[in-house]
């Protein structure tokens, strides 16, 4: 019987760098979100491995504003694959007096996330952190390597980034250095989307049209809700709407749509004419938010 | 996912204000790839400075200091889709200081688009860009006469251009039918994504066009086939005790269950018992893939070993002579020691003695006591072990590698070997 293995390209990438992390460092770990990306990541290991288990935990940074949603399908995955899952929570950060909670009308802990982060990084003394980001998402993430070196405070240093030859990854560190690790770099968000389609990969429901109570600023859709600073004019109403990105509640702006199935949304992405990150309020503050967030360790 | 659209990958490359960034616009802007918020920042901030055309160039250049001097200083990657193909560009800066980010770009890539600025001419970065071009092996090259508007769309200026360039080709080991020349005005949008009526006198292809019908398989190079291990699976779980597969990924051919294979560096024989990508088990893997493979005996088998068909033995010496491009600040010296990464594996190595510099303009080479970054030059090594390679003109996979240095840990130089 013939039975022919034709790769896509892609992937076959992906899976050849997730097992470069696995080999070339002692104390990888995989930023797990609960987003789509972030999922996709966790169904590529299982494929780099298989039929091993995957050979690192998972961390999620947890800001104390994720939907439930997604917090539910993040347990359910962990029990179902028998992965390791590490929590670290931005409350206790800010109850330890390292951060300060964020006042005002665009109030979030988005920003905050990255003193957790690091302070994880330092506790487990993980030397690879695998993340989800793609290159088409964002400028500042357009330049940003595979293998990503970040210094003792986390920082990246963009103008002095190593050369990244073929697919060669060089993954040597001095102590005290780690590595930010992008395996879905070259994957667009519509990429992302048809990938979850054909391997049929489960997402949490927030992706998905339903009916939320959401009120209008900027042009955006907020969920209303006690996480979410609102004032007293700014009108709630019920809507059906999904999202297209997963960060927490105030960052996160959904979208008007109707899109109830993953085929439905797929067509929606693909027509789309507002970029994924359009959505986000944490990069609206400024044309380089990004940018200035990744220089001080941000994921 | 990409099944049913093919990707291409491509390299851009040009002197600084030949207009680069503003064809990338214009190639997203062209293909409905910039959407409402992108093209809304960028009205806003063209008309921050006065302009009165959309300036594509915001569109890519990302970092802050690039976007305060209205240059490019890094590799940038973009992805846009038409309805047959996946591209993924690799936007080069065009600075003399910069040109091995032309060489990382490039190495990603199967298709390089050299930008000539029409007023200027074939310049000294134009023969460098092509002379880089032309020793990563690359596919094809598309030779943009861009700002043709600035010359009145003059047809004498294309030709004198072309006539100029193809003398380059003649010292370089492309093929012509490897080599397309399209004026364009990417300001405009001339040629582009829609014939010039202003350029009647062109009847090629335009250059979305053109990089349509550019197929993937007459790209990539189809050769023998080279398995370096990068993970050696092993579950020790109940269902799969006695589990022990080779996972890496799979170059230049393909392999099949029953193939008798060669390991290196030990040259034990085997034969292929089976060829897994997850949960599915395969007769036949294609090259690109990565995959997990078992053999019929016990091998003693570790990261950085290579499985090779048994017929298709490749070199194995602890001696070689490399083309180096040198991509750090730190000059490559006769004594230094480096790690040397071939592909996966890694061996100590020592620079023996520099042959020369080579002039990226075609015309020849000079003895040279070191290299300095973005020099180009013929080095030999000597190994603290063999490896197992193939020249980079018969194997590009097999006959390339990186120089790591053992201080900084940087990647220092890349390798091409003869």
């Amino acid at each position: 019987m013939s039975n022919l293995f034709i790769p896509n390209p892609k992937e076959a990438e992906s899976i050849h760098i997730l097992r470069e992390v696995a080999a070339q460092f002692e104390r990888p770990v995989l930023l797990f979100s609960g987003g789509k990306d972030s999922i996709t990541l966790v169904r590529l290991a299982q494929k780099a491995f298989y039929p091993a288990r995957i050979p690192f935990p998972l961390l999620h940074i947890d800001t104390g504003h994720n939907f439930p949603e997604t917090i539910e399908f993040r347990d359910q995955l962990v029990a179902e694959l028998g992965l390791e899952l590490i929590v670290r929570n931005v409350q206790d950060s800010i109850n330890q007096g390292k951060v300060t909670e964020e006042r005002g009308r665009y109030a979030s802990r988005n920003t905050l996330q990255t003193t957790t982060l690091l302070d994880a990084i330092e506790e487990f003394k993980f030397d690879a952190c695998i993340g989800g980001a793609r290159r088409d998402e964002e400028k500042a993430r357009a330049k940003e390597r595979v293998f990503s070196v970040r210094d003792d405070f986390g920082q990246w240093d963009e103008k002095n980034q190593r050369p990244e030859l073929f697919d060669m990854l060089n993954g040597r560190i001095h102590q005290g250095q780690n590595v930010r690790v992008f395996p879905i770099s070259n994957w667009t968000e519509l990429d992302v989307w048809e990938y979850i389609k054909t391997e049929d990969i489960a997402i949490p429901s927030i992706y998905f049209a339903h009916k939320r109570e959401v009120f209008f600023r900027d042009g955006m859709v907020w969920t209303a809700n006690e996480h979410v600073y609102r004032e007293s004019h700014e009108e709630v109403f019920e809507k059906m709407v999904r999202f297209r990105t997963v960060g927490d509640m105030t960052c996160t702006a959904a979208v008007l749509s109707d899109a109830e199935t993953l085929d439905a949304v797929v067509a929606e992405i693909r027509d789309s004419t507002i970029s994924e990150r359009g959505a986000r309020i944490d990069d609206k503050r400024s044309e380089a938010a990004m940018e200035s967030r990744k220089k001080v360790g941000y994921f | 996912m990409t099944h049913n659209r093919k990707l291409i990958k491509i390299a851009t490359a040009g002197s600084v204000d030949d207009g680069k960034s503003t064809l990338i616009g214009r190639l997203l802007y062209d293909t409905k790839s910039l959407t409402t918020d992108k093209l809304e920042a960028i009205e806003k901030t063209s008309r921050q400075r006065g302009f009165d055309y959309l300036d594509f160039s915001l569109a890519t250049d990302g970092l802050i200091a690039e976007r305060e001097q209205g240059i490019t200083i890094d590799v940038a990657h973009i992805y846009f889709n038409t309805a047959k193909t996946n591209f993924v560009i690799a936007d080069t800066p065009g600075h003399v200081e910069y040109t091995r980010n032309m060489v990382t770009g490039a190495s990603t890539s199967q298709v390089a688009i050299i930008l000539i600025d029409a007023r200027k001419g074939v310049i000294e970065q134009t023969n460098r860009h092509f002379f880089i071009s032309n020793l990563l092996r690359l596919g094809h090259v598309v030779v943009a006469i861009n700002k043709m508007d600035l010359v009145n769309y003059d047809e004498d200026v294309f030709l004198k251009i072309k006539a100029d360039f193809e003398v380059l080709v003649e010292k370089s080991d492309f093929k012509t039918d490897q080599i397309t020349f399209i004026p364009i005005s990417a300001l405009k949008g001339e040629n582009i994504a829609k014939h010039s009526e202003l350029m009647p006198w062109y009847v090629g292809n335009t250059l979305l066009d053109h990089l349509e019908v550019l197929e993937p398989s007459d790209l990539h190079e189809s050769t023998v086939a080279r398995f370096p291990i990068q993970y050696v699976t092993r579950p020790r779980t109940e269902a799969f005790h006695d589990f022990r597969g080779f996972s890496g990924k799979l170059y230049g051919g393909s392999l099949k269950v029953g193939d008798e294979v060669t390991v290196l560096p030990s040259f034990t024989e085997s034969k292929i018992k089976t060829i897994h990508f997850f949960d599915q088990e395969y007769s036949e893997a294609l090259p690109g893939a990565s995959i997990t493979i078992t053999l019929e005996d016990e091998v003693n088998i570790s990261r950085g070993d290579m499985l090779v068909k048994s017929s298709e033995l490749p070199k194995s010496e602890k001696q070689i002579t490399a083309t180096i491009c040198q991509v750090n600040s730190k000059p490559l010296k006769v004594g230094d020691k480096y790690t040397l990464q071939h592909g996966i594996n890694r061996v100590l190595a020592k620079v023996e003695s520099i042959d020369s510099v080579i002039h990226t303009d075609f015309t020849g080479e000079v003895p040279a006591a070191q290299l300095k970054l973005n020099d180009i030059g013929k080095v030999n090594f000597r190994l603290s072990k063999s490896i197992h390679f193939d020249t980079y003109h018969d194997n590009k996979s097999n006959g390339r590698f990186i120089l790591i240095d053992e201080g900084s840990y940087d990647t220092v130089g890349v390798g091409f070997i003869d």
